[in-house]
């Protein structure tokens, strides 16, 4: 394709016409791939042809426009090429503003980062085009802050739109941001409470970063927001967004091709705090100083290890609850909570006498110095006690989760030792230690157990694909001793009271109401139980209970829920036995199935679409698996 | 900057069981060895060669009671070893024999380290606590003949005795008994007259150990508290204090002054060493090493002053063995 230069007063639209036809039928690609780097060298430095350009694109008729536009936002290499190809075809036409700045920025979320940037950064070059800048940034934002959008919207959906506003950001000039430090404040304050408040912690992280970033653009004196979380890649590299290189403007420079947006990001600055050693050891006796004449010439060495000898943790259990309950002498608490778990252990018939009241300690014992993996610790000695005298502790524990008075953390403690616990006694005690792929759950404490949704999808993966139904932890470990599963006994004890009053709100403590953090937890605890309750008597009963349990919950909006109701589904169809599923919970299971098939169809949420899938595979897979056996 | 401690120049490690006791018998001339006797809680008195680190011999002669100290009468060949069977025994090691010469019953079934020392050629005064509860006994070796029984006044209630050193100022002088007892108080004797001279009250707690230097007339006590107590004796044969040195960490089992009185050493129920300037009892060095109570300390007796060590024996099975201001 080549164009006549100068002199000759050529009619564009026809042209226009054919690129706007082509790109419609779908062949962006392949027209834009030859056309676009032609049209960027062009009009490198001819003004000429950058009207012609720009004539070009404009005289695309509007049915058309958008496919048009659309490919030259993805092709052009940078925000700078964009502007020189487009011009201010955003403010003239309206179709197309209409696709740059509400279509791809809101109703779709498929593009690329580096399609976003060339897109703000074309919008940011102009100072025509600055005015939709800031639109844009207004209505990303509340979009961002509505809660309603948070809630239902894809998780991918709000990264994108996350990823639009710190670009956005980035762009803004200190004027600008001076005219909507208002707005700005207020949406970010709206923006952060809805985040924080969901169950996903990939929302909650996007929430902060996003908060952080506008805080530290319009309080640039002041105290800035700053969060704790975990810095990932995605982290970082939402991090850079931040921060532009500069962004050369119409006149050709030096790099034309390329991204520079892309390429330099450059990571904020960090104060490092340098701590001086000191290292010069202190002499112990004050003597010394007065006597530097003395002794012979007897060099003394450095003493400035020696300090006075720790305090040794008591050996007995009831020395123990003495010391956590009245002592006030916090070398010795300390002492006492390190020992603990391994006392525990070592005389379970000690433990056993006062496992209630141990376990009531536990519960409520605060850090109170500071102690390197208190949180740990105190889990490791409650679950020792737990396995250590199962049904009384178990009652204790299960009725304090509903009880009056505890905090959220309280709570969700409770489920993580009464799944550690279950762990720990359902698994065969092979050389005499229990806890192997066991011990990555727990790691569970301080973020939500996603972990455990992952882990689901990774272990009802497998059984989809071997078909069968195995009681193999995901090591494969060779012939394990078999010993008497200690769970069988307290399965029960540990399931039933958890199901029993979840629909009873106290006056501190609603499961169905706010509190639907710890109803997923709870879900996903159950789920848990139930896997392990594979080969115990209980296991029928606990499964229906779970199904109609599942049952009452199965619209819940909060999607953390969902997965874990699609768990434990999955733990239900995997640990009874297919004939009691039959027997027993035919009806349920219909029920169940019919939920299913809604849910992989209608949810909005990509997680629980690929959990409902698998349960159904493995319905599937259980009707063969009965088909084929001869009856 | 001052250094960190040194390290143990090597740890002898095959007792076995806690060593309560520490000898040294270094002074002999090439091609003799330098040996080190050990005495432990299963029993056993172990000759360990310093040149290999290796034990040569085992000495199974208290019946597997604990023997909580061994002496050297003159040369190695000639050992004296206590234990909790209430025996001293004598022993002939000369020529490789492991025999046991003699032995003396003494009926007490306490902790108190007997005393020995040299008079004249061939004789020797042993002091040890005697069947009777604050009783010493002063027998004379090798003829088991007793010298005088020191009783302590009707009336004080000094406890027994836990540790006994008995001293002369000079060859053919008075030997005088310094005994520590468990009031905490310190005795001095005199044995041709079998009374108290002197009695001073250092600590409240028993004295755990004490060790005297005669020339200084200076001495140190240690007991079960943080204080290390050091008395003088004046013209007139009174015990005083002179000061008192507070410890990090209490309880001391054992202390020992070097023989050329520059340096002392204490072993410590904090699993520490302490080494201290004897003249004015400034700290030198706290060696950390063991990991359970250290129950003994012991100079050697290397005629050349750079080849001197300093033995530890401790709860842990361990004896550590230091080379520490030898340069002086």
């Amino acid at each position: 394709v080549c164009f006549i230069p100068g002199g000759l007063d050529c009619s564009i639209s026809f042209v226009s016409h054919v690129l706007g036809k082509v790109c419609v039928h779908g062949r962006q690609k392949e027209i834009l791939s030859v056309l676009v780097p032609c049209l960027v060298d062009l009009t490198k430095s001819d003004c000429i042809w950058q009207r012609i350009c720009w004539r070009l694109v404009e005289c695309v008729p509007d049915r058309w426009m958008e496919a048009v536009v659309l490919g030259f936002v993805q092709r052009a290499p940078g925000a700078d090429t964009l502007s020189r190809l487009l011009g201010n075809l955003v403010v003239k036409n309206k179709k197309a503003q209409f696709v740059v700045t509400q279509k791809v920025l809101l109703l779709q979320y498929c593009y690329t980062t580096a399609v976003l940037q060339n897109l703000l950064g074309y919008l940011s070059l102009d100072s025509l085009r600055r005015a939709l800048l800031i639109k844009v940034m207004q209505e990303l934002l509340e979009t961002w802050s509505s809660s309603s959008a948070v809630k239902h919207s894809p998780p991918e959906q709000q990264q994108y739109i996350s990823k639009a506003i710190l670009i956005c950001l980035s762009h803004l000039k200190e004027p600008e941001i001076e005219s909507c430090r208002q707005e700005l404040l207020t949406s970010m304050m709206e923006g952060v409470k809805c985040h924080l408040d969901s169950n996903l912690p990939q929302i909650r992280r996007l929430g902060m970063i996003v908060a952080e970033s506008i805080s530290s653009k319009i309080n640039t004196d002041g105290p800035v927001l700053k969060f704790q979380y975990e810095e990932d890649d995605e982290a970082r590299e939402l991090k850079s967004l931040l921060v532009q290189t500069p962004t050369f403007c119409v006149v050709p420079s030096l790099s034309d091709d390329g991204n520079e947006t892309a390429g330099a990001a450059l990571p904020l600055v960090l104060e490092s705090n340098k701590k001086s050693h000191t290292a010069a050891p202190v002499m112990s006796d004050d003597e010394l100083h007065a006597e530097l004449d003395s002794d012979d010439d007897l060099i003394p060495y450095d003493m400035s290890e020696d300090k006075e000898l720790k305090t040794k943790a008591p050996v007995y259990i009831r020395d123990c609850i003495a010391v956590l309950t009245g002592s006030e002498d916090m070398d010795k608490w300390e002492a006492t909570v390190k020992a603990l778990e391994g006392l525990v252990r070592k005389n379970p018939a000690a433990t056993r006498e006062v496992s209630v009241e141990l376990a009531k300690i536990l519960l409520l014992l605060e850090e109170k110095t500071c102690i390197e993996g208190f949180v740990e610790l105190r889990q490791r000695a409650q679950v020792a006690v737990l396995t250590t005298d199962p049904i009384p502790v178990a009652k204790y524990l299960t009725s304090q989760f509903y009880s009056l008075n505890y905090s959220l953390r309280q709570r969700m403690d409770i489920l993580d030792v009464l799944v550690l616990a279950a762990q720990e006694l359902s698994y065969p005690k092979s050389h005499g230690k229990t806890k192997h792929s066991g011990a990555q759950k727990s790691c569970i404490q301080l973020l939500p157990g996603s972990d455990s949704s992952k882990d689901w999808r990774r272990i009802v993966d497998e059984r989809i694909k071997s078909k069968t139904r195995r009681f193999a932890t995901a090591q494969s470990q060779v012939e394990l001793a078999s010993s008497p599963n200690e769970f069988s006994s307290v399965a029960g004890h540990f399931f039933f009271p958890l199901i029993q009053h979840f629909d009873r709100p106290l006056t501190t403590f609603d499961l169905l109401g706010e509190d639907h953090f710890v109803l997923g937890r709870l879900v996903h605890t159950l789920a848990i139980l139930m896997y392990l309750a594979v080969n115990t008597v209980a296991v029928t009963a606990m499964g229906k209970a779970l199904l109609e349990f599942v049952w009452a919950l199965r619209f819940h909006s909060d999607s953390y829920v969902r997965q874990g109701l699609l768990s434990c589904i999955s733990s239900v169809l995997l640990s009874v036995p297919t004939d009691c599923l039959l027997e027993d919970m035919t009806e349920e299971l219909l029920e169940a199935q019919s939920w299913l098939g809604d849910v992989v169809e209608k949810d909005p949420d990509g997680d629980c679409r690929r959990l409902a899938l698998q349960n159904l595979l493995l319905m599937e897979n259980l009707k063969k698996k009965l088909k084929t056996v001869p009856s | 900057m001052a250094l960190p401690p040194p390290d143990p120049q090597f740890v002898l490690r095959g007792t076995g069981a806690a060593v309560h006791t520490l000898h040294f018998s270094c002074g002999s001339q090439e091609p003799d060895v330098p040996v080190l006797f050990s005495g432990s809680e299963n029993g056993f008195v172990h000759v360990w060669n310093l040149k290999t680190h290796r034990v040569d011999t085992a000495l199974d002669g208290h019946g597997r009671k604990s023997v909580y100290c061994v002496e050297t009468m003159g040369g190695k060949n000639r050992l004296l070893s206590q234990g909790r069977d209430q025996r001293i025994c004598l022993w002939d090691l000369a020529e490789g024999r492991t025999s046991v010469t003699d032995s003396v019953f003494t009926e007490n079934v306490g902790f108190c380290r007997c005393s020995l020392l040299e008079v004249a050629a061939g004789r020797w005064l042993m002091a040890m606590a005697a069947k009777a509860l604050d009783e010493v006994q002063v027998l004379e070796l090798p003829s088991k003949t007793s010298v005088c029984t020191l009783k302590p006044a009707v009336g004080a209630k000094l406890g027994m005795p836990m540790c006994l050193k008995l001293w002369q100022l000079s060859c053919g002088s008075q030997p005088l008994l310094l005994a520590g007892y468990e009031d905490g108080s310190v005795v001095l004797w005199n044995l041709s007259m079998g009374k108290a001279l002197s009695q001073l009250a250092c600590h409240q707690e028993p004295v755990m150990s004490l060790d005297f230097d005669s020339e200084k007339a200076k001495g140190i006590s240690g007991s079960s508290e943080k204080v290390l107590s050091i008395w003088s004796l004046n013209e007139q044969q009174n015990l005083q204090v002179y000061k008192t040195h507070k410890l990090v960490n209490a309880g001391i089992s054992d202390i020992t002054i070097r023989p050329d009185k520059k340096i002392l050493a204490t072993a410590g129920w904090d699993h520490r060493i302490r080494i201290f300037g004897w003249k004015k009892l400034k700290p030198l060095a706290v060696l950390d090493y063991h990991t359970a109570t250290v129950h003994c300390v012991s100079f050697s007796d290397h005629k050349n002053p750079t080849e001197r060590l300093l033995a530890a024996g401790s709860k842990d099975h361990r004896i550590s063995i230091w080379s520490i201001y030898t340069q002086t």
